[in-house]
């Protein structure tokens, strides 16, 4: 009894820093309508801060707690410059471009932290008079859990009444409500939005800063933090503060209970909890069933129009370059070497990978999260069906593509009937499950509990977790540098092309509908969730297809290749090359691929990739492929004249 | 001659049909028939439950109680597309057309899907219907029109090609929300002058709603005033012109509710 009190406790203080991350997401996501991938990034800064703040202030108690004030204080700022300097350039660029430029904001901040603070784990120092431990039933519990179990009640009141009780906060919940109808009343939007940003990072360093006595500050916690608070806002319902605070309880004490069930992977059951309560309730706990939660989309795409001849030619001209390219090789290998046939390779698995993404991403409006599930998803499929089957190649290698058109039928079935930020959570909550089944090998513990285990009782290895499933090569034929070359481009271009048709086609035409106008295509017969099933089929198709590409091409699949971060670099090609084109995901892949890989061997190379990732979104907030629609573009003969509007 | 609206077969019988959202009774027990060939306006002030009524009626909204009967048959419950199929084409308040895609493509997704070929995944989309598209769109007087982007149409063009989207399904039943909403005056009359023609000559049923009291009465065979959800009076339009109460409502009060009466 004293030990589950204790824990109860323990998951309680747990709970803060997830309220306090979340909750600023929260309140930034419902005014802005932007998904700020950077809020990690200010938690961690929070840590961080406080942590040299506390260093040179806090040996007293009233030290202490001002400089993780002032750390609160301090991240707030940032956050404003961000918004100053950044987002509110971006407000109307196309949907979810802003997500990038905060990606690209996590990426400077992680190296400007590791410049700033060095490597190494800092371990935090403990607070000045909540030293001790009290005793609840002869179990100790320190006494900064006390003060942590304290905290969230208290900013969830000042927030309640900065919301209900000043002009501002008033604002604030209209402008949640309805954007529109703050902008006819002539408030002035920007500085809303400055303060929102103000008052959401300094939540996330406030979090940040307030869990160094017990956690420290490392360099791993943005991201760690992200997923959980993604996690909490939207199973508490997005824009929600009280959900928000509901949802860091539930996954606090689910964390401290958890680990007693599933070591290592509390973020795994967190997922699995979001996945149901998505299924069930598909707004979250406290969430508002509207459309209005949408994210906004920006200037309405223009019509799909044959490509003009110059774009015809570029793209055979590309092609061409493509099929010469080992010809090349052989006859002059210094020229074009082995390894630029190995980068060509990696360059084309990735756009196939980002093209079916867009398939469902641009034309279809659904913005998933977790397309690392088909890619990795269909290579174990693959690589299973040659270590246990001992399949042949030729037939392996289609099952990747089928594997993945499965597993997204299955996942999909749940994730087409929401939209959003909903459908995007639900994605990724699938993806993670995924990962978490070939990461513990969950197929060879469950074999272990039907009695099917080695000879010293040990659970057989499946998907082999962590060490992955290595020597799978493709058939002699297939094996040959040039020949592998050829089978990726070929089949990579041969799919290209089958979705460019089928985009051009009813179906795709229909999608568009669905995004465009659900309303619109109800009244029309159009049965939008069967399309959008179908559609999201097909790309956990072809996903799977660059699956297959890659698991051949490398030998060996590991978890990594279901991983957040894999799923977030195919949404990030297909943002960075523009989601209205149809060309955009071909030209964001092989940029990012190219950029990855010229950055990689310098030491702050995620400075780099993420200024110049603000760079391009600053430059071009239509994508690469946005290009084509400048004057510049037009005068190139690349874009059509512009259509004035009546 | 064929005989008066009223002694046909109705195409569409509702019987009191309810919605309420929350404590607000936005609908409460409406009835009425509506026979093919006939203009029926439903008119009242904003808020009287008109665009809940034509929610309900094709499916968008789940009525709290009532029956809605279409050639005989109920279609209570079934969804919006199902509906459609059953021949009810819609248009609504503010206008909902793809922007994305040209005027003819919009009405070209229509014909599609009609011809049940949405699953179509090889003939380009726009190369479907052309013929038909290009009819029903000179229909209402958008042929020249027929390759510029919805999204940069004019308020009033786009309710003609709402019109021609409406049409795609052969419909014996239109749902009209304000269908000259935002348009000039002289505009308006053209609309419903068109409207009232093609309706005849297909003998299609319309149910439409209307603030411009002078579109309605040059146009509306029968005439329905709703007010807070209720239907306080119904009949040829001027027995509804010279009702005490509809007359209430719109001098009255009306003023404050912003019907335009001119
Ligand atoms: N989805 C909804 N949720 C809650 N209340 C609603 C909803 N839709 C409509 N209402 C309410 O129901 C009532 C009727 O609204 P409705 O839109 O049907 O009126 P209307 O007659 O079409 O008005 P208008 O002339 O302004 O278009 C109004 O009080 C409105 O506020
Ligand atoms: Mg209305």
């Amino acid at each position: 009894m004293a030990d589950f009190i204790v824990s109860l406790l323990t998951g309680l203080s747990s709970a803060a820093a997830m309220f306090l991350v979340a909750s600023g997401l929260s309140i930034i996501f419902g005014v802005t309508r932007i998904v700020n991938f950077a809020h990690g990034s200010f938690y961690m800064l929070g840590a961080y801060i406080g942590y040299t703040l506390v260093q040179a202030i806090g040996s007293t108690g009233i030290g202490f707690w001002a400089a993780v004030l002032i750390a609160a204080v301090a991240v707030g700022l940032i956050g404003v410059v961000m918004e100053i300097l950044l987002l509110r350039r971006i407000y109307k660029a196309p949907e979810l471009f802003q997500l990038i430029a905060t990606f690209g904001v996590i990426l400077v901040i992680q190296d400007v932290t590791l410049w700033v603070w060095g490597p190494e784990d800092l371990v935090g120092p403990q607070a000045p008079g909540l030293k001790g431990a009290v005793f609840i039933l002869g179990k100790p519990l320190p006494e900064y859990d006390l003060a942590l179990i304290a905290i969230s009640p208290l900013v969830l009141l000042g927030l309640w009444a900065l919301f209900k009780l000043t002009r501002w906060g008033t604002l604030v919940r209209a402008a949640t409500q309805d954007r529109q109808m703050v902008a006819a009343l002539g408030v002035n939007q920007r500085w809303l939005f400055t303060g929102v940003l103000f008052l959401g990072s300094a939540l996330a360093g406030l979090g940040g800063a307030v869990q160094i006595p017990k956690g420290g500050a490392d360099l791993l916690m943005d991201f760690n933090i992200l997923a959980a608070a993604f996690v909490v806002v939207v199973v508490g319902g997005m824009g929600s503060i009280f959900g928000a605070f509901w949802a860091a309880l539930l996954f606090g004490i689910l964390q401290t209970f958890g680990i007693q069930i599933l070591p290592n992977s509390t973020l795994v059951l967190m997922f699995l909890v979001m996945a149901v309560v998505l299924i069930f309730r598909p707004w979250g706990l406290l969430g508002i069933p509207e459309s209005v939660l949408q994210i906004p989309s920006g200037p309405p795409e223009r019509p799909l129009r044959p490509a003009l001849p110059r774009v015809r030619a570029l793209a055979g001209a590309a092609c061409a370059v493509l099929l010469a390219l080992p010809i090349v090789h052989l006859v002059f290998p210094e020229v074009v070497g082995t390894f630029t046939l190995v980068l060509v390779i990696e360059i084309m698995v990735f756009v196939l990978f980002a093209a079916a993404l867009h398939f469902i991403m641009g034309p279809g409006g659904m913005v998933s999260f977790g397309h690392a599930a088909y890619f990795g998803g269909g290579a174990y499929a693959a690589a299973l069906l040659v270590k246990f089957a001992d399949a042949p190649f030729e037939l392996a290698f289609w099952a990747a593509p089928v594997g993945g058109a499965l597993l997204a039928f299955l996942f999909g079935w749940f994730c087409v009937r929401l939209s959003g930020v909903y459908f995007a959570m639900l994605t990724l909550a699938f993806a993670q499950i995924a990962w978490a089944f070939v990461f513990q090998d969950m197929p060879g513990s469950v074999l272990k509990t039907f009695g099917i285990a080695d000879e010293y009782g040990a659970p057989l290895k499946i998907t082999g977790g962590d060490d992955g499933l290595n020597d799978i090569w493709p058939s002699q034929w297939a094996s040959a540098r040039v020949s592998y070359y050829y089978i990726t481009v070929g089949l990579s271009v041969a799919a290209l092309w089958i979705m460019r048709r089928i985009l051009y086609a009813p179906f795709g035409y229909t999608l568009r509908a669905g995004r465009d106008s659900p309303l619109r295509a109800a009244a029309i017969g159009i049965d939008l969730t069967r399309h959008r099933w179908l559609a999201f089929a097909i790309s956990g198709a072809f996903t799977g297809l660059a699956g297959s590409l890659f698991l051949f091409s490398k030998g060996s699949i590991f978890p990594t290749t279901l991983e957040i971060a894999r799923s977030f670099d195919a949404l990030l090609m297909v943002l960075l090359g523009g989601v209205q084109s149809l060309f955009g995901p071909i030209f964001g892949a092989a940029a990012l691929t190219w950029l990855n890989d010229l950055f990689s061997v310098l030491s702050y190379w995620r400075f780099l990739l993420g200024v110049t990732i603000i760079a391009l979104v600053l430059l071009l907030p239509q994508g690469l492929a946005g290009f084509a629609g400048t004057r510049l573009g037009r005068r190139l003969r690349l874009a059509r004249p512009e259509e004035m509007a009546t | 001659m064929s005989a008066a609206p009223h002694e046909r077969a109705p195409v569409l019988e509702v019987e009191s049909l309810s919605k309420a959202f929350g404590g607000v009774q936005a609908v409460e027990r409406v009835s009425f028939t509506l026979s093919s060939s006939e203009l029926l306006a439903m008119i009242g002030p904003n808020g009287a439950g008109k665009t809940t009524c034509f929610n309900m009626l094709n499916g968008q909204l789940r009525p709290d109680a009532g029956a809605v009967r279409l050639n005989g048959r109920s279609i209570l419950g079934l969804r919006p597309q199902s509906i459609w199929r059953l021949g009810v084409g819609r248009t609504f308040q503010i206008t909902a057309t793809f922007v994305s895609m040209t005027v003819r493509e919009n009405v070209q997704m229509a014909l599609i899907n009609y011809h049940r070929r949405s699953r179509a995944l090889w003939r380009p989309a726009k190369n479907h219907y052309i013929d038909e598209a290009m009819t029903l769109l000179e229909r209402v007087g958008m042929d020249r029109q027929y390759d510029r982007a919805c999204g940069v149409l004019a308020y009033g063009d786009l309710k003609r090609v709402e019109l021609a989207i409406a049409l795609a399904n052969d419909p014996k039943l239109l749902l009209m929300d304000e269908p000259t909403a935002g348009m000039a005056p002289r505009e308006r009359m053209e609309l419903m002058q068109l409207t009232a023609e093609i309706v005849h000559e297909r003998g299609i049923a319309v149910l439409f709603t209307e603030h411009d009291m002078d579109v309605v009465f040059a146009h509306a065979d029968r005439i329905m005033v709703l007010d807070r959800g209720e239907l306080i009076s119904e009949g040829p339009p001027m027995a509804v012109r010279s009702n005490k109460k509809v007359q209430e409502i719109y001098l009255g009060s009306g003023a404050a509710h912003g019907v335009e009466i001119s």
